[in-house]
């Protein structure tokens, strides 16, 4: 079972903040999902192995050539904020 | 019909055709377009018009949904997080159909980052099903089988990361498909769960979603998962002599009768067209939507990472420190279905709890992949219905996500598994849509499409469209 304590912390995992009145019903809705999701306990899959992948494509390699790039005035077209050639973001520390 | 669309345009006019389109669609009540790319398509079609030029789309309006990227054309994805958003690069798909002389109408809407199953999710409202405007579309890919449903568009991309082509496709009575994981290039698809997710054509007849197939598909050295493709076109060859394998656990329980009973019709016709058919067993079927769930959030916590307004999207409030700012910026950007599936994602993946859901979700995926590997040992092809029911109304499912999840249960096994899967018009339930599926091995797209068509060829339920196209 998930609490508001749980939520609050995914919250902060996720950088999304979550409103004090929203809290109850995000613990509500996860606990349903998440009970059913437990049906998966009832399958033994010890000795299964697991699918990151459906294809069988490892590694692929391409030569490490410089190629053209967006030029930076259309990489940071879309940036809300922007300084000097860069994009701006909020103080770290 | 896009042939024969083809060769009006050569001999017709092709912006007088676009001009119709765009007229229709902004006297329309299907709300299936986020963004009209109208001044820079009637300049294609008037180029078109002058110089005749080839190709295998060769003056061909299609609508794109929004979580493709179009370079000079807003894409948002339907989400607030992104508007406003104008992608500097096409993406790979966009780049063959406009080689292939295809001009680009504008962005179709979806379920918010494509997560939903009746693009009710959108920040631009729901789009409403050609049929009965009081029903979903479908979802995600909602507003590309509408628009092509409705005569707003001839044909139209989507995306499918767990039926999200294929479910709008079904209710809304055209043709859907989506490929082999990888046959198709994923660069400029926007990220919702990258190891599910293909994009696939949305038309009114299969031989359109074969011949946008063979455009858009094949190796693209900028998607590391993409392979080689076979060649889509001239598939003649029928049905005669295939096996079609019907699998119990996509019939009874929870399945409306009308719609089991046109499958069954479906099967029973393509058997007098000359296949044989056997019972075939999938079953860890009942474990797949948990699974999927479970992986496609997981993935998506990971992928929708990058919102966070600081190279695209909103940031309107005065910056605060980084952490508070981004948490801000994604409450307020994205909508309640994305919150919940990227904070359940990030919880799958959180220390302590890896083993217990994504790791056993991805052991479940293999034993749902084999189910698919031990039937194709004996049979071509599997048939289905698409979804379990025909689209339902606008509200009814919304407010209980898990209710909404269930309606997944027979498309969502497709990608776990990588195979490819058509949905195709089948048969009526009190004046809705309902679709066939067809499920074939990695890579036979050629052999699923061929089944089809022999199949469509027999039938009349493709060439049915709802008044509102009249």
């Amino acid at each position: 079972m998930i609490s508001r304590e749980d939520v609050e912390h995914i919250s902060w995992l996720a950088s999304i903040k979550i409103a004090d009145e929203e809290k109850e019903e995000f613990v509500a809705k996860f606990n349903s999902i998440l009970e059913y999701f437990h049906e998966l306990d009832q399958l033994n899959t010890e000795d299964v192995e697991p699918t990151y992948r459906v294809v069988d494509l490892a590694n692929v390699f391409r030569d490490d050539l410089s190629r053209p790039s967006l030029p930076p005035e259309e990489a940071l077209g879309n940036a809300p904020r922007r300084a000097e050639g860069y994009f701006k973001s909020p103080r770290i520390v | 019909m896009l042939a024969k669309l083809k060769e009006q345009l050569l001999s017709g006019s092709a912006e007088e055709y676009l001009q119709g389109l765009f007229d229709r669609i902004e006297h329309s009540k299907l709300n299936a377009f986020n963004a009209l790319a109208r001044e820079s398509a009637v300049s294609r079609a008037r180029e078109f018009d002058r110089q005749l030029w080839g190709g295998a789309l060769a003056g061909v309006p299609i609508a794109i949904k929004d979580g493709i990227s179009t370079r000079g054309i807003e894409t948002t994805c339907s989400s607030r997080i992104l508007r406003g958003y104008i992608p500097p690069y096409d993406a790979h798909v966009i780049e063959r159909l406009k080689a292939e002389g295809a001009i680009i109408m504008g962005k179709t809407n979806m379920d918010e980052f494509a997560m939903g199953t009746s693009t009710e999710t959108s920040c631009f409202g729901p789009t409403r099903n050609p049929w009965d405007l009081d029903r979903v579309p479908g979802g995600s890919s909602g507003g590309s089988a509408a628009a092509v449903a409705g005569g707003e568009a001839p044909c139209a991309l989507g995306s499918d990361t767990g039926g999200s082509v294929r479910c709008p496709a079904s209710f809304c009575g055209v043709v859907g498909l989506k490929p082999t994981y990888g046959l198709v290039s994923r660069y400029g698809l926007i990220s919702y769960a990258n190891s599910l997710e293909q994009i696939g054509p949305l038309t009114t007849t299969v031989e359109d979603t074969a011949l946008l197939l063979d455009v858009i598909s094949g190796h693209d050295p900028r998607d590391t998962t993409s392979l080689e493709k076979d060649s889509y076109l001239n598939l003649e060859e029928g049905v005669c002599g295939l096996k079609i394998g019907v699998p119990d656990e996509y019939f009874g329980e929870g399945v409306d009768p009308l719609v089991e009973k046109s499958v069954w019709e479906a099967i029973s016709r393509m058997e007098e067209l000359g296949a044989s058919w056997q019972k075939v067993s999938l079953p860890h079927t009942r474990y797949a939507l948990a699974s999927y769930y479970i992986i496609a959030m997981s993935e998506a916590s990971s992928n929708l990472a990058r919102f966070d307004g600081l190279r695209y999207g909103h940031r309107e409030a005065e910056d605060q420190d980084w952490h508070t700012t981004f948490s801000e910026v994604r409450a307020a950007g994205f909508g309640k279905e994305v919150q919940r599936r990227v904070l359940l994602g990030t919880y799958a993946l959180s220390a302590g709890y890896y083993g217990r859901y994504y790791l056993k979700a991805l052991k479940v995926r293999t034993l749902i992949k084999e189910d698919f590997q031990r039937a194709f040992q004996e049979v071509d092809l599997i048939a289905s219905p698409t979804m379990p029911f025909p689209a339902f109304k606008i509200g009814e499912r919304i407010a209980d996500p898990l209710t909404l999840y269930m309606a997944d249960v027979f498309t969502v096994p497709i990608n776990l598994a990588g195979v490819p899967a058509i949905s195709l018009p089948c048969g009526f339930s009190q004046g809705l849509p309902i679709g066939l599926q067809l499920i074939a091995s990695h890579f036979q797209e050629r052999l699923m499409l061929r089944a089809a068509l022999a199949y469509e060829e027999a039938t009349p339920y493709h060439l049915q469209t709802p008044e509102v196209a009249a």
